[in-house]
């Protein structure tokens, strides 16, 4: 009986087959001809630019007169292979005749494997009055620049072998090159284990890891410069494995970095190391949940340690120096409806962080926040606001705090203007009345970040 | 007696041993979009499980890559794509962070449904950005010609068998079931078009033209200037006289885009706006491969016969 079904069963799925089988092919071959059409059409126009371009050569040659219209190649048309003949004595016999390609001459292939390559360009510009903090977009700069081409970043992006990824982001500024990130990525280890090994931002909060082009801000906040290292943040070179953390309620995902221990803007270093051993740690447990389909929840906890640079004695530095630490918790909220995605979006964000930095004159307990609201109310169109509040690091009784009102507008995915009224009140010093202005602009392929 | 019993009191845990067993032979597979879910289930039927990132209603090149995709792609063996760059701007983190080598680009179980389809609007010439967010690879709404849903269903089943071969005669049963109903439908589809060959529409966005060659559309203009780029007055104004020009009656709309320009167009122009999924899941009604074609010839028939736009 079961044979009998196995047989009727094949002799059903073979005329189910048959069927289809001949239209395919009828198909088939309806494609390979519209292919060779193509073929021929290409070839058709390659022969006659070449047509073109050997009269131009022969009236060149013969002094005559340039043909009059001459087109320029189009890109897409692939180039003919190089060429070379056959040296003399070396055609017949079975041998090759007539012209050899040319291996390793055509410039397009050797793109193939080359990465993804970007450029963007971070323009900012201010306005009003700030006697405290004069460069307005790094504190401690003490260049009054109110226009500046403040980063062109470059970024290189490409899969290094099957195990692995790279990314390097170049950072030209005001006042030279460094490199922002350069990692390479390793997709592929056993035990759900994404780790980086390379020169990266650090999985410190939110804002820390952004880069700035990413930023719904002109500026960073406060708390970012007062606490954690200004602009640059915690980003150094080191190791980072995370790994995410199975269970049947919500994304889990804890991260730990560690570093060698230089992070922060140069002349107010937030890590800085005096000997090799003085490493600096971060940790990061990211919690995500979506609420519904059109929101979602993403909370965070993050601590990070290093040493302060600022000796134990000076009288003997062997003791090695000071310790910073670092405690983070941020919520960020999001609401983007599904079905109008590119028109109507909500980010909510919040990030509090505490710096116990160990000091000459004893541990500075310095605490820092922001609250910020970004609306997207047209396909080209954003208004946000940002609340700040912060200690100093070196000493908490100083606290600093602002607010800003932002509009931004995408002329296109790949551009953005944004202008944002800022007002800083500073524990020394006048209150600062700020006009922020920022044209951003992207040229090639960047790859898209993470969520 | 006794051991009948035994074993009748022991059915129900081999049954449920035999079934948990044959669920953790099922495939795990991810689609980018419910249109490669839905032809992947056609072919997989109950082998495998499949489920989609995208939602129909969805702007499939705007996806944000939320962590809860994560964890989909972290357990999947097999990843479909669109690819032709439709999900360049989610995709690739996403893949990165899943931490799953069988799905990485290049890997076994990474499948680009667009190798074997019809590819057109590939450009030629010089490509810059201020043709928009043109597609260097050709358009990537293939999947709207039902000779390319067999290829990709070709594509599927081979795959899927790669993986699971003991199942291959079970997804080429399956495969050949698909093709012959949708040769049936598209059969269906073509006499239902067919009268209204080289009826002329406007689109918003360039989510047609595989739809448009199949079924014989005239596709005269774009609702955006350019792909990805919104309309400007400027535009807007020029394609109103172009419709006015060619009596174009039609305007079709992806879910996702805003109505209100093209309800100025349609109000000024006497054409019908119709809201036209170009994927599965796009409204309620088109719940796989064949309703979403259903729908969509239904909804142009209706206002062709309304508007007259055919003659």
């Amino acid at each position: 009986m079961r044979p009998m079904r196995l047989v009727c069963a094949s002799v059903v799925a073979g005329g189910l087959v048959l069927e289809p089988s001949a239209a395919h092919a009828q198909d088939n071959a309806q494609s390979i001809q519209q292919q060779i059409d193509q073929l021929r059409r290409e070839f058709d126009a390659l022969k006659q630019q070449y047509d073109q371009r050997l009269t131009a050569l022969e009236a060149k040659l013969g002094g005559g007169p340039p043909p009059a219209a001459e087109t320029p190649p189009p890109v897409a048309a692939a180039p003919a292979q190089p060429t070379a003949q056959v040296p003399p004595g070396a055609e017949g016999a079975g041998g090759p005749a007539g012209a050899l390609p040319v291996y390793g001459g055509a410039a397009a292939a050797s793109k193939i494997f080359n990465p993804d390559m970007a450029v963007i360009g971070d323009f900012l510009g201010a306005a009003g009055t700030n006697s405290v903090q004069p460069d307005p977009f790094a504190l401690g700069s003490n260049h009054p620049f109110p226009l500046q081409m403040h980063e062109s970043e470059a970024s290189f992006q490409a899969v290094v072998d099957p195990y692995a990824r790279a990314d390097f982001f170049l950072s030209f500024g005001e006042e030279g090159v460094s490199v922002e990130e350069g990692y390479v990525t390793f997709t592929s280890l056993p035990g759900g284990l994404l780790t980086r090994v390379g020169r990266m931002r650090a999985a410190f909060g939110k804002v820390n890891s952004l880069h700035n082009h990413v930023l719904p801000w002109t500026d960073r906040p406060i708390v970012n410069y007062n606490l954690v290292g200004g602009e640059d943040g915690i980003s150094d070179a080191g190791f980072s494995v995370a790994r995410l953390i199975p269970n049947p309620w919500l994304f889990l995902e804890a991260t730990g970095q560690v570093f060698r221990g230089d992070s922060g803007a140069e002349g107010s270093p937030l890590f800085q190391t005096t000997r090799r051993s003085e490493l600096s740690y971060v940790g990061h447990l990211r919690a995500y949940q979506d609420i519904t389909e059109n929101s979602n929840i993403d909370l965070g906890a993050s601590y990070s340690r290093g040493h302060n640079g600022l000796l134990f004695d000076s009288a003997s530095p062997d003791l090695g120096s000071r310790v910073t630490q670092l405690y983070g918790v941020d919520a960020t909220f999001r609401w983007r409806p599904l079905q109008r995605s590119i028109y109507h979006s909500f980010v909510g964000r919040t990030e509090w962080i505490w710096s116990r930095r160990d000091q000459e004159d004893g541990l500075q307990s310095g605490v820092g926040m922001y609250i910020s609201g970004d609306y997207q109310f047209g396909r080209r169109w954003f208004v946000g606001a940002r609340y700040d509040r912060s200690d100093r690091a070196t000493d908490a009784s100083l606290l600093d705090t602002g607010g800003s009102l932002i509009l931004t507008y995408w002329p296109s995915e790949f551009s953005q203007i944004r202008g944002q009224y800022r007002r800083t009140n500073y524990a020394l010093g006048s209150a600062a009345d700020e006009f922020l202005f920022q044209f951003q602009f992207s040229i090639g392929a960047h790859g898209a970040h993470p969520f | 007696m006794k051991i009948a019993i035994r074993l009748a009191a022991l059915a129900p845990a081999i049954v449920f041993a035999a079934t948990a067993a044959f669920a953790q032979g099922k495939l795990n597979v991810v689609a980018t979009t419910e249109d490669l879910a839905s032809i992947g289930r056609e072919v997989g039927g109950d082998r495998i499980s499949i489920e989609a990132i995208a939602r129909g209603y969805q702007d499939p090149h705007f996806v944000e890559a939320k962590p809860s995709f994560i964890l989909k792609l972290m357990k999947a063996e097999v990843l479909i794509v669109v690819g032709k760059e439709l999900e360049i701007g989610w995709l690739p983190p996403l893949i990165q962070q899943s931490r799953n080598s069988k799905i990485q680009v290049g890997a076994d179980g990474y499948l680009d449904a667009s190798l074997s389809a019809r590819i057109l609007e590939i450009p030629t010439g010089q490509i810059t950005r201020a043709m928009g967010d043109v597609h260097p690879l050709g358009n990537p709404h293939y999947w709207l010609d039902p000779e390319n849903g067999k290829r990709i269903a070709k594509d599927i089943a081979d795959k899927f068998s790669q993986f699971r071969p003991n199942d291959r005669a079970y997804f080429e049963q399956r495969l050949a079931d698909f093709t012959t109903r949708l040769d049936a439908a598209e059969k269906g589809w073509l006499a239902k078009m067919a009268p209204y060959k080289g009826t002329k529409v406007a689109t918003y966005h360039r989510s047609f033209p595989n739809f448009a060659e199949r079924f014989g559309l005239d596709i005269m203009g774009y609702v955006e200037p350019r792909p990805g780029i919104p309309p400007s007055p400027q535009h807007t104004l020029d394609l109103i006289n172009e419709m006015k020009r060619q009596n174009v009656k039609i305007v079709l709309v992806e879910p996702y885009f805003d109505l209100k320009t093209p309800n100025a167009i349609g109000r000024d122009t006497g054409a019908i706006v119709l809201v036209m999924p170009p994927s599965v899941g796009g409204v309620k009604e088109v719940i796989d491969y064949f309703k979403l074609f259903d729908y969509d010839i239904n909804l142009l028939v209706d206002a062709i016969r309304k508007t007259g736009a055919g003659k």
